[in-house]
């Protein structure tokens, strides 16, 4: 792991960050860059390792961010005593899934300007209504509720999230946390951003690319189902028809 | 034991499919009943995408379509030309429905529908079964014959056609018709419309019971076929694994029910099954009338 380690320090440190300040000082790695989903997926645990010159003025923040999508969301409205879907919103830039780890407290040492620029925190994220002069002035001046009901689904659905605390120092240089992921985490690309900010300052700053991708028969059940949905309907109605006339077979007999 | 669904994209325990499909599979084989509209609302309830659960349901009834036309067919009881003329009803009905669904679907409100539709035609049935079982169990003491059946408009319509098995001489636009209305209701249900079938060929068009479960079997096999297909291109939501345990469940299940079904007397079961399929309609409406917990939902997320 180590000899890995290093590859990656030097790896990062001569692509990413090249910049003039503290940023080389800041090392990280996966336990794994691809979490694989196969047949018996239930979620998925990473340890995400680092190390930075911890001399108590220094904190750590991770992200974990991707697949970006464009997110519909609908209020419900009374229809004849019925719940229906109403007015929507559609926003762009909606991270599919979105994490946030630190060691303390971010409000303790991070302001509120430089977490809308980076989008640090569920409050930052930077959500843009689509089509916003099109949409009635009704809606217009509501987006915010509607927002806030995207951010509330997406908690209650586990995609959200935040745990303060959960990046630990050990000694004076390395750190570690745990990053979890669920198992209704969509497919796709991620970014794994790690910050070190000392006085509202990021000093050093580090992207991984995470693959959440479908391995083996799950993959193949899925690409098959999308490249060739007309024989894959096909196959589906064969098995279906074979399994219906083998267990009528096989009951007769007993 | 859990298990990853590759196109529900959920993770669901494979012991509770497999149970779910022999409870479902029991059921239907003691009431004698498809039980799409009991599986489909229980696999939205556990988390499965409601367009999924629709989907994959009908490739399911194919399976267990299959296994009850051949039983019938032995015993002749398959009115073959009146099949086709539902069938040809059907295939019309149910390719509307799947254009209907996957518009609903864009509009946001396919859930919607999709348990206003169960409301409704629960609602219906379910009262109008439990109707009769009770007046059947009154009546049993003393014996009224029943009802016959007198000529009406019906008979006026034309392109008559002669169906030999049914001993029937209607117009063919009334299959037609009742064809296309349970293919809807196939694809946008995720059920084999059974329920409604069964009763409009017995009451509407006047058919010999003997031969009314075989021939709607019959056509409910090629409807559900050509909804699988169309959902497959269109959608891509049946999800064949979970069609897979959910039949293996189910078709074990179907074989206990049977050997329960033929000790229980018909009425009995009829009132039975009334009771079943107003419970299912009660806990739809209550989830479509009762405050949500958060007045905002995700849509489908689009883009990639």
């Amino acid at each position: 792991m180590s000899n890995r380690l290093i590859v990656a320090l030097v790896l990062c440190l001569s692509i990413v960050f090249g910049s003039q300040s503290r940023a080389n000082d800041l090392v990280v790695d996966l336990s794994k860059t691809v979490v694989p989903i196969t047949t018996s997926f239930t979620g998925s645990n990473l340890l995400l390792f680092g190390s930075f010159k911890n001399d108590n003025k220094t904190d750590i923040i991770v992200v974990v961010r991707g697949p970006f999508h464009d997110g519909i969301v609908r209020q419900k409205k009374r229809v004849l005593g019925v719940w229906a879907n109403g007015d929507e919103v559609t926003f762009e830039d909606v991270p599919a899934y979105y994490y946030m780890a630190s060691n303390r407290p971010v409000e303790e040492f991070l302001n509120d300007d430089l977490a809308k620029l980076r989008q640090i925190g569920i409050d930052s994220l930077d959500f843009s209504v689509k089509n916003a002069d099109q949409l009635p002035e009704h809606i217009k001046a509501n987006t915010g509720q509607f927002r806030a009901g995207l951010v509330r689904n997406k908690q209650a659905d586990g995609l959200f999230g935040r745990k303060l605390g959960n990046v630990h120092f050990k000694g004076d240089t390395l750190f570690r946390t745990d990053l979890h992921f669920p198992a209704n985490v969509p497919v796709g690309e991620y970014g794994v951003d790690v910050y070190a900010i000392r006085d509202n300052k990021i000093i050093g700053e580090h992207t991984t690319i995470l693959a959440v991708q479908k391995f083996g028969l799950e993959a193949g059940i899925y690409d098959f189902a999308h490249r060739n949905a007309l024989a894959y309907g096909l196959i589906a109605i064969i098995l279906a028809t074979a399994a219906g006339w083998l267990a009528s077979v096989l009951f007769r007999k007993s | 034991m859990q298990i990853y669904l590759p196109i529900a994209e959920v993770s669901v325990n494979i012991f509770l499919i497999l149970g779910m499909g022999g409870g479902v599979g029991f059921l239907s084989g003691v009431f004698g009943v498809g039980g799409g509209f009991l599986m489909t609302p229980l696999l939205i309830f556990i988390g499965i995408p409601p367009a999924v659960a629709v989907a994959t349901e009908a490739n399911q009834i194919v399976a267990s379509s299959v296994s009850g036309v051949l039983a019938h067919w032995k015993r002749g009881n398959v009115d073959f030309k009146m099949g086709f003329a539902l069938l040809a009803g059907g295939v019309i009905g149910s390719s509307l429905g799947v254009m209907l669904f996957a518009f609903l679907r864009e509009l946001g409100q396919l859930d919607l529908v999709i348990k206003l539709s169960y409301v409704i035609f629960l609602g219906i049935i379910g009262i109008l079964m439990l109707i009769e079982s009770l007046n059947t169990i009154r009546r049993s003491k003393k014996q009224i014959a029943p009802v016959r059946r007198t000529h009406n408009w019906m008979h006026g319509l034309p392109f008559k056609v002669r169906f030999r098995r049914s001993r029937l001489y209607i117009s063919a636009l009334l299959p037609i018709g009742i064809g296309i209305l349970v293919g809807l209701l196939a694809a946008i249900m995720g059920v084999g419309g059974g329920f409604v079938m069964v009763p409009a060929m017995i009451y509407l068009l006047g058919m010999p019971t003997a031969v009314v479960v075989g021939t709607s079997l019959f056509q409910i096999i090629f409807v559900t076929a050509n909804v699988t297909v169309l959902q497959a291109v269109n959608t891509q939501t049946v999800d064949v694994v979970l069609a897979l345990l959910l039949l293996a469940g189910g078709v074990v299940g179907a074989q206990f029910g049977v050997r329960v079904g033929v000790k229980l007397k018909g009425e009995q079961l009829r009132g039975l099954l009334a009771v079943m399929v107003l419970m299912v309609c009660a806990k739809i409406s209550y989830d479509l009338i009762a405050t949500p917990g958060d007045m905002y939902t995700l849509g489908m997320l689009g883009g990639h």
